[in-house]
C-alpha cells in the first residue's frame, strides 16, 4: 500500500515541478501575498491630506492649525481662500479632510465665548473618516483644556493645572499597533487554504479530463491509496508554504513569533485536513478544471470574508456570526495569531484545535465517501 | 476454459438501459470484437467487465473471477485501454510506463527486460525520453497499449483503440495485437470499424445494449436475411433514388458506384430492378448476387431491428 502511495507522490511531484507556472504559484504567490499585506495593506490612518480654510487668520487660529499640522496624522496640503475650492478639493479626492475656522474665532476666544471649529471629512471610506474624526476630537479636546487652564491662570494670577484623570493606554501583544503584525500571520492561513484547495481539486479533475482517472481505476490501486496520493503532495506543499511565509514574516517584517512552532505545525496539519477535504469534495462535483476553479473561489471568498481575517466577526450580524463557526479559517486564524503575537499555548487554544480536528475528520471522511461514488 | 463469460448482464442508468441481458462467452486466446454504432453500449460493457462499474443485475466472470465479488483479483489480471489514452502528457514515455509498472507492483527484477520488449514491439524505443503529450496519435496509442501490458495481463480490454488513428498506424496496431495472441493473451476489443471487426476471431454485434448477432465473421454474415444484389452504375445516385422509390419492400444501399439491394427474394427482385433501370434509360450492369460484407450485414440487421421496433 505504501509503495503505491509513494509512487503516486513521486509522479505528482514530477508533474508539479515540471510545470514552471506551478512553481510560481507555489513559491512566488505566497511571497507576493506577504509583501502586499506587509507593506501595502495597512489600516493605520496617518498623514491624511488636509486643507486649511482659515477665514479668521488670527494668531489664535494659526495656533489651532499648528496643533493639527504638528501631528503625524495630518499633513496640510493646501490653504484655501474661497468657498468653491472646498467642494473642488473633496470632489477630486485631493484631500480627505478640511479644517475650517470662521472669521471671528480669535475674537470670540478672547471674549470668553465658545467659538466653533468645523472639520469636513470625506466620508466615502467610512473607516478612515471615523478614525480621522477621532483624531480631531482628541486634538480639539486637548487644545480646549490648555485654553481653559490659561484662562484660569489669567484669572487667578498664577498658572493652574486643574486636576484631571490621565489615561494611560497600553496595547498588549502589538505594542505599536502595527497592521502587519496582524495581517502577516493571517496570510499563512489564507494562502495555505487557497493553494491546497486549488491544487487538490485541479489535480484530481485533470486526471478525469485526460482520462487517466479511468485508467488508474482499473489498476489494483484502492480509492484510499489514490486519495492519499493526491492529497499528501499538496499537504507537503502547504506546509512548505507555511514555513516560507513564516520566514519572510519573521525575518523581513520582524513579526514576532512568541509561541511554540511545533504547535503551529500541528494546527496546520489539522487545518490542512479541512482544506484538502474541501478540495477533494470540489473535485467530485466538477468535471472540468474551469468548474473546479470556479467552485474553489465560490468557497474561498466567503471563507476569507467571514473568517475575521480583515473584518472582525464581532461586527457581523448574529446569523452570519453563527455561519462563521462552520469556517475552518476562523479557527485557524485564532490559533495562528495566538501563537505569533500572544505566545499562547494549547491550554488556551484547545477549543480551536479541537474544532479544526473534528472538521478535518468530517470533511475528509465525507469527501472520500463521495469520491468513491463519483470517481467512475 | 473461457476467459470472459457473462450471464444476463444488465446495466441501467436511471431510465436508460445501456446493456441489456448480455450473455456472451470469450474463449481463452482469441480476439473477440464487440461491434456496434456509437452509443450502442460498448463502453459500458467494457466498464462492467473491467470491474470499474457494477452491473444492475446479472453476472460476469473474467479470468475466472466474478466482476463484483472478486473485482480486486480481476484488476491484477487484466489490462485496459480506454478511449482516451489515459497517459500523462507531461510525463515522458519511460515515466508513464514506469508509473503504471509501479502501480501494478511489477517487481523491479525483470522489469527493464519487459519494458524493453514492449518498447521494441511498439517501435517506441527511440522516443523513450519524449513527453507523451508530444507523441503522434498512433504513438500515443501504442504507448497506451504498452502501459496496459506492463504487468503481463491475461485478458486485454481495448475500448475503440484505433479511434482517430491514421490507417497505417491502425494496421501496425493490429499487427501488434496478433503478436499478443501468440503469447496466449485474450483480447476483447470494441470497435465501430467493420474492417477491424473482420480481423477478429469472433464478434458480437451490439445495438441498443443488445447482442443482435454472435459468431465468427463468416457465421455473422450467414445470419443475414436474404441475399444481396449488386448493381454497378455510373450515375449511381439517380439510380439509387429511383430504386429506393420503386422497391419499397427491400433495403437499398449506396456504396460509391455500387448499389446493394438486400432482399429475401433475389430472383424476383433481380428482374424487377433490371426492368426499372431499363425503363428509366439508365445504363447499368445486370444485378448479380454477391457475398455480403460485414457492412451489409450490419446495415441490414440494424435496419431490420429498427423496422421491428417501429412495428411494435
Amino acid at each position: 500500500m505504501f509503495e503505491r502511495i509513494k509512487h503516486m507522490l513521486i509522479k505528482e511531484f514530477i508533474q508539479i515541478f515540471r510545470d514552471p507556472k506551478m512553481k510560481g504559484v507555489i513559491f512566488l504567490m505566497p511571497v507576493i501575498q506577504v509583501l502586499v499585506f506587509g507593506y501595502a495593506v495597512t489600516t493605520d490612518v496617518k498623514h491624511v491630506a488636509t486643507a486649511v480654510y482659515d477665514q479668521d487668520n488670527s494668531p489664535a487660529s494659526r495656533e489651532l492649525v499648528s496643533r493639527f499640522a504638528g501631528t503625524e496624522y495630518f499633513d496640510v496640503a493646501e490653504y484655501i481662500y474661497h468657498e468653491g475650492r472646498v467642494t473642488e478639493l473633496l470632489d477630486h479626492g485631493k484631500v480627505r479632510a478640511i479644517i475650517r475656522i470662521r472669521e471671528g474665532y480669535g475674537d470670540d476666544l478672547r471674549a470668553g465665548k465658545t467659538p466653533q471649529l468645523q472639520v469636513i471629512v470625506d466620508g466615502t471610506d467610512s473607516n478612515t473618516a471615523g478614525t480621522v474624526l477621532d483624531y480631531t476630537t482628541d486634538i480639539t479636546r486637548e487644545y480646549s483644556k490648555q485654553v481653559l487652564s490659561r484662562r484660569y491662570a489669567r484669572l487667578q494670577g498664577q498658572p493652574v493645572d486643574p486636576p484631571r484623570v490621565v489615561l494611560d493606554t497600553r496595547p498588549w501583544f502589538n505594542a505599536n499597533l502595527e497592521s502587519r503584525n496582524f495581517y502577516v500571520p493571517g496570510v499563512i492561513a489564507i494562502i495555505v487554504m487557497l493553494i491546497t484547495l486549488m491544487l487538490t481539486s485541479m489535480a484530481v479533475v485533470r486526471e478525469k479530463e485526460i482520462g487517466t482517472m479511468e485508467q488508474i481505476m482499473v489498476t489494483p490501486i484502492t480509492p484510499a491509496e489514490f486519495i492519499l496520493g493526491k492529497t499528501v503532495p499538496f499537504a507537503l506543499i502547504g506546509i512548505a508554504d507555511v514555513i516560507l511565509v513564516t520566514v519572510v514574516g519573521v525575518f523581513w517584517f520582524e513579526v514576532p513569533i512568541r509561541g511554540n512552532l511545533a504547535l503551529l505545525f500541528l494546527a496546520t496539519g489539522f487545518y490542512l485536513m479541512t482544506t484538502l477535504g474541501v478540495g477533494l469534495l470540489i473535485s467530485t462535483v466538477s468535471d472540468t478544471q474551469q468548474q473546479a476553479m470556479m467552485s474553489t473561489f465560490f468557497f474561498y471568498f466567503p471563507a476569507v470574508l467571514l473568517s475575521g481575517f480583515m473584518f472582525p466577526i464581532a461586527n457581523m450580524p448574529e446569523s452570519v456570526q453563527w455561519l462563521t463557526y462552520l469556517n475552518p479559517l476562523r479557527y485557524f486564524l485564532v490559533v495562528v495569531r495566538g501563537i505569533f503575537l500572544k505566545g499562547i499555548g494549547p491550554l488556551i487554544l484547545w477549543p480551536q484545535m479541537a474544532a479544526l480536528l473534528v472538521m478535518g475528520l468530517i470533511t475528509l471522511w465525507f469527501a472520500s465517501k463521495r469520491f468513491k461514488k463519483t470517481s467512475v | 476454459m473461457s476467459a470472459i463469460r457473462t450471464s444476463k448482464l444488465k446495466k441501467t442508468f436511471d431510465e436508460v438501459v445501456a446493456v441489456d441481458d448480455l450473455t456472451i462467452t470469450v474463449t481463452e486466446g482469441e480476439i473477440f470484437g464487440l461491434v456496434g454504432p456509437d452509443g450502442a453500449g460498448k463502453t459500458t460493457t467494457m466498464r462492467l467487465l473491467t470491474a470499474i462499474m457494477e452491473p444492475t443485475s446479472g453476472d460476469a466472470w473474467v479470468a475466472g473471477f466474478h466482476v463484483v465479488k472478486e473485482a480486486e483479483a480481476i484488476k491484477e489480471r487484466i489490462g485496459y485501454m480506454s478511449q482516451k489514452f489515459g497517459l500523462y502528457p507531461d510525463l515522458s514515455v519511460m515515466e508513464n510506463i514506469n508509473f503504471y509498472a509501479d502501480i501494478y507492483g511489477v517487481p523491479r527484477k525483470g522489469r527493464s527486460k519487459r519494458i524493453d520488449e514492449l518498447l521494441a514491439f511498439s517501435n517506441l524505443t527511440p522516443f523513450k525520453q519524449r513527453l507523451a503529450g508530444n507523441l503522434s496519435g498512433g504513438m500515443k496509442q501504442k504507448l497506451g497499449l504498452a502501459c496496459a501490458l506492463i504487468h503481463t495481463p491475461k485478458v486485454l480490454f481495448l475500448d475503440e483503440p484505433t479511434n482517430g488513428v491514421d490507417p497505417v498506424s491502425r494496421r501496425d496496431f493490429w499487427r501488434i495485437l496478433y503478436q499478443l495472441l501468440r503469447e496466449k493473451v485474450t483480447i476483447f476489443v470494441s470497435t465501430a470499424y467493420l474492417d477491424e471487426a473482420e480481423r477478429c476471431n469472433r464478434l458480437g454485434l451490439i445495438y441498443k445494449g443488445q447482442i443482435l448477432a454472435l459468431g465468427t465473421p463468416d457465421e455473422v454474415k450467414q445470419i443475414m436475411p436474404g441475399a444481396i444484389l449488386e448493381i454497378r452504375v455510373a450515375d449511381s445516385r439517380k439510380a439509387y433514388q429511383l430504386l429506393k422509390k420503386e422497391l419499397r419492400e427491400e433495403s437499398v444501399g449506396l456504396f460509391g458506384e455500387r448499389i446493394h439491394i438486400v432482399t429475401r427474394d433475389p430472383q424476383k427482385v433481380e428482374s424487377e430492378a433490371a426492368k426499372i433501370l431499363q425503363d428509366a434509360g439508365i445504363d447499368a450492369s445486370a444485378p448479380r448476387p454477391i457475398e455480403p460484407s460485414l457492412e451489409d450485414v450490419f446495415v441490414s440487421v440494424l435496419a431490420e431491428q429498427e423496422r421491428s421496433e417501429q412495428a411494435r
